[in-house]
């Protein structure tokens, strides 16, 4: 077990604390990730890219730093970030799932259109995978795609697409071969929001506040050439980035901020005259949340030195997603009940602590757990893929007849 | 930097994995639990070939002089195996308690002897945990008078290390007078406790600073008990997937049932970040002192709590059979049983994780 970095890495290090001291102070507030980036926070991105904080392993001629990869100087500048309470580069799902879906699979023309005004907030996209009846089972989606002449007509819903009314464009799963086996039909297209036939109708959660959206095409025409990868294997395509998606979501070092401002809280409420951290019970659960944020923690850093030596994730890899979201909600949960009363007041409600952002998370974080695959999903690519069990009848007919999956 | 186990840590878990599978199978341990023997000699053997009595005895001593970690790593084995194998105390707690204690007159008498397995300690520190049954010891100048419960590889000890009421270390001859020993039956057959009834029993205190010492071996007591637990949670994950893939009902293997597979999922999702956790414990013990206590309290409770769903867990899977003997699955859920009560439940562990982060109001 060694965990030192060594002295090439610790110069790093001190590279990324000397620019943090120096900069620090030009970050926006937040990551801002759900709606359209900030002024400032699209100032924030460029300082990033110019020095190779986000976007490193980019080449240069698609708008990036041309680094060479190092799991260990990307592990170095995330820690530094949070450290200093300041937020990375721009996380948005254009930059998260199809700046690499492109970098893999678009044509040069894509790569060199989009990625570069992608990475520095100018253009804002999108993900059109759900639908209404293709949750879980994405690929029984059925918003199709039509082709006359140079074009893809479209029509079908989408939904839970966050940031549609404030994208610029869309990246789409549709189905092109109405009659071809479920996987096997499905093209990935990217296009204009302010197409006509486009509707986006905000869908209000739980949280009170329109995360998400529901969006409709009506004989949207697309050109033929906006399409990733070839026709018929969107399912591939998608495939490629998802697991970014689940790889977002798991983050060891968010799960520790939120202990810490649990443990916070629960020194700074007062019932009667006492804290509620002298409250046994709810210390003691406390403690056993932190335990486990540091077996998610290590876990994590075992995680990244398999990276760093070429080795499979493995089960270390493949729990972290499920194991994380639920963490989080429980930590959220935790926060509500040490509230007491306190916990259940929300929007602009006096005596509510910290903005109500426990209570938001509370309800947020449900959705996490959801999204990205359910629980429930995560846990059979955990029995099938970790453990090697059997998969559900049906869908093992579909796999030995010759569908091609990611892992 | 390079968080998991060296290619040597990796070979010694190989090896000591080797050895169990071949001197110590289910059959065998049945046959050591039916017996009332908690020691199997054949395993004892096996593991003295390897060196193992001598794993925490400095080099100088004619030990190994490993760490922690190492010591993690045989014990994640013998869970595994639910070896009735007299370690924890024998093999780590005693020599570690005269490592970091006795005079260099002591170690130079006890350790070879240690490494040789030429004497047997015990170790008794539940007492410094909590005090129960009003159990203690003191030590008065005609000798340790009072009781000690839990004392730890109990059955085949000729020496004991006792720690008194204010967690000073003692080094008592098992055949002193004024030693009443008295056997402790629990659920779990493969381990041996006991109680010692003492009353001017002569000792020798460690010379070095008592309490200092005694919490570094209740510490290093529970992230090994958390290492044992850890491989008794992973044979039995894998004895219910295995199950699952064999048992057909209503025409299928239960394995491709969702209810199983999430059964299963779980454990594993919740298992697999223990093993980060204990090594980590292990790792902060020979390496990060100012952790070490906090990150055994974390990983004795978090693991007590995780393969306690494990052991009950996969015995549903296992459907009735699980609940026979037949299967010997009951060997796997009582040591887990046994690894998360012993040097401090859950609550007890959580309770001092806050008091070494003065989250109480009393101790800080």
């Amino acid at each position: 077990m060694n965990l030192d970095y060594g002295p090439e890495y610790e110069r790093f290090r001190a590279e990324v604390r000397d620019f943090l001291d120096r900069n620090g102070q030009l970050a926006p507030d937040s990551a801002n990730r759900a709606a359209r980036p900030s002024a400032e926070a699209v100032a924030w991105q460029n300082l990033l890219l110019e020095h190779g904080y986000t976007a490193r392993t980019i080449p240069r001629e698609y708008g990036g730093y041309g680094a060479e990869p190092d799991i260990l100087k990307a592990r170095i500048i995330a820690e530094e970030f949070a450290r200093a309470g300041v937020p990375g580069g721009l996380s948005n799902q254009g930059i998260s799932m199809l700046v690499p879906t492109l970098l893999e699979l678009g044509t040069e023309e894509q790569k060199r259109r989009w990625i570069e005004p992608t990475l520095r907030g100018e253009v804002v996209w999108c993900q059109g995978y759900s639908e209404p009846g293709a949750g879980s089972d994405l690929a029984s989606l059925r918003t199709s795609a039509r082709e006359e002449n140079v074009h893809f007509v479209i029509n079908g819903q989408k939904i839970w697409t966050s940031t549609a009314r404030q994208a610029d464009m869309i990246f789409c799963l549709v189905r092109t071969e109405s009659e071809a086996p479920k996987h096997a039909g499905i093209s990935y297209l990217i296009f204009p929001m302010d197409l006509p036939g486009i509707e986006v109708c905000p869908l209000k959660t739980m949280t009170g506040h329109a995360e998400f959206n529901e969006t409709f095409f009506t004989d949207v025409r697309v050109p033929v050439d906006q399409i990733v990868g070839l026709r018929g294997q969107g399912w591939f395509v998608a495939n490629a980035t998802l697991g970014h998606e689940r790889g977002m979501l798991g983050d060891p070092d968010a799960l520790e901020n939120r202990l810490l401002a649990l443990i916070r809280l629960m020194q700074e409420e007062q019932v009667g005259s006492a804290r509620a951290i002298d409250n046994p019970v709810l210390r003691d659960r406390l403690i056993a949340l932190q335990a486990e944020v540091a077996a998610m923690k290590y876990n994590g850093m075992r995680v990244l030195s398999g990276q760093i030596k070429g080795e499979p994730g493995g089960m270390a890899k493949l729990i972290v997603k499920l194991q994380s979201c639920e963490l989080a909600h429980q930590i959220s949960a935790l926060a509500i009940d040490t509230m007491g009363e306190m916990g259940i007041l929300y929007a602009d409600s006096p005596r509510q602590r910290e903005g109500g952002t426990w209570q938001w998370n509370y309800m947020f974080q449900l959705g996490l757990i959801i999204g990205g695959g359910t629980a429930q999903i995560q846990k059979n690519i955990i029995a099938e893929r970790g453990l090697n069990m059997p998969r559900e009848p049906r869908l093992a007919q579909e796999a030995s007849s010759g569908r091609k999956e990611v892992a | 930097m390079d968080f998991g186990l060296s290619p040597e840590q990796e070979m010694l878990r190989e090896t000591v994995g080797r050895c169990l599978a071949e001197t110590c199978p289910l059959d065998h341990v049945r046959a050591c639990a039916d017996s009332g023997s908690a020691a199997s000699d054949r395993v004892m053997a096996a593991l003295a070939d390897i060196g193992l009595t001598g794993l925490m005895v400095p080099e100088a001593q004619g030990g190994l002089g490993m760490t922690l970690l190492d010591a993690a790593v045989v014990a994640e084995q013998l869970g595994r195996a639910v070896a009735p194998a007299p370690f924890l105390a024998r093999s780590v707690l005693a020599p570690l308690a005269l490592v970091l204690a006795g005079s260099p007159a002591q170690q130079a008498q006890w350790l070879p002897r240690i490494a040789t397995g030429e004497v047997r300690f015990g170790v008794a520190i539940a007492g410094i945990v909590e005090e129960r049954d009003g159990a203690k010891v003191r030590a008065e100048s005609a000798g340790l008078t009072g009781t000690a419960l839990f004392a730890l590889d109990f059955a085949d000890a000729d020496h004991f290390i006792v720690a008194d009421e204010s967690g000073r270390l003692h080094l008592l001859d098992a055949a002193a007078n004024g030693v009443e020993r008295i056997a402790l039956h629990t659920i779990d057959a493969t381990r041996s406790v006991g109680e010692l009834r003492l009353s001017g029993a002569a000792a020798e205190p460690l010379a070095g600073d008592g309490g200092v010492a005694a919490r570094r071996l209740r510490d290093a007591g529970r992230i090994l008990l958390a290492a044992d637990s850890l491989g008794a949670g992973e044979a039995m994950i894998e004895k219910a997937v295995a199950y699952a893939g064999e048992r057909e009902q209503f025409g299928r293997v239960i394995g491709s049932f969702q209810a199983v597979k999430h059964m299963c999922a779980e454990m594993a999702a919740r298992h697999e970040p223990c093993r980060a956790l204990v090594w980590y414990a292990a790792h902060a013990f020979d390496a990060a002192p100012g952790e070490a206590a906090l990150m055994a309290c974390h990983a004795k409770s978090h693991t007590g709590e995780v393969h306690r769903f494990v052991a009950r867990t996969a015995t549903e899977v296992h459907g009735g059979m699980g609940f026979t003997d037949l299967l010997g699955l009951h060997f796997w859920f009582k040591r887990i049983g046994f690894d998360r009560q012993v040097l401090g439940g859950p609550e007890r562990v959580r309770d001092e994780a806050a008091q070494l982060q003065g989250l109480t109001a009393t101790t800080q």
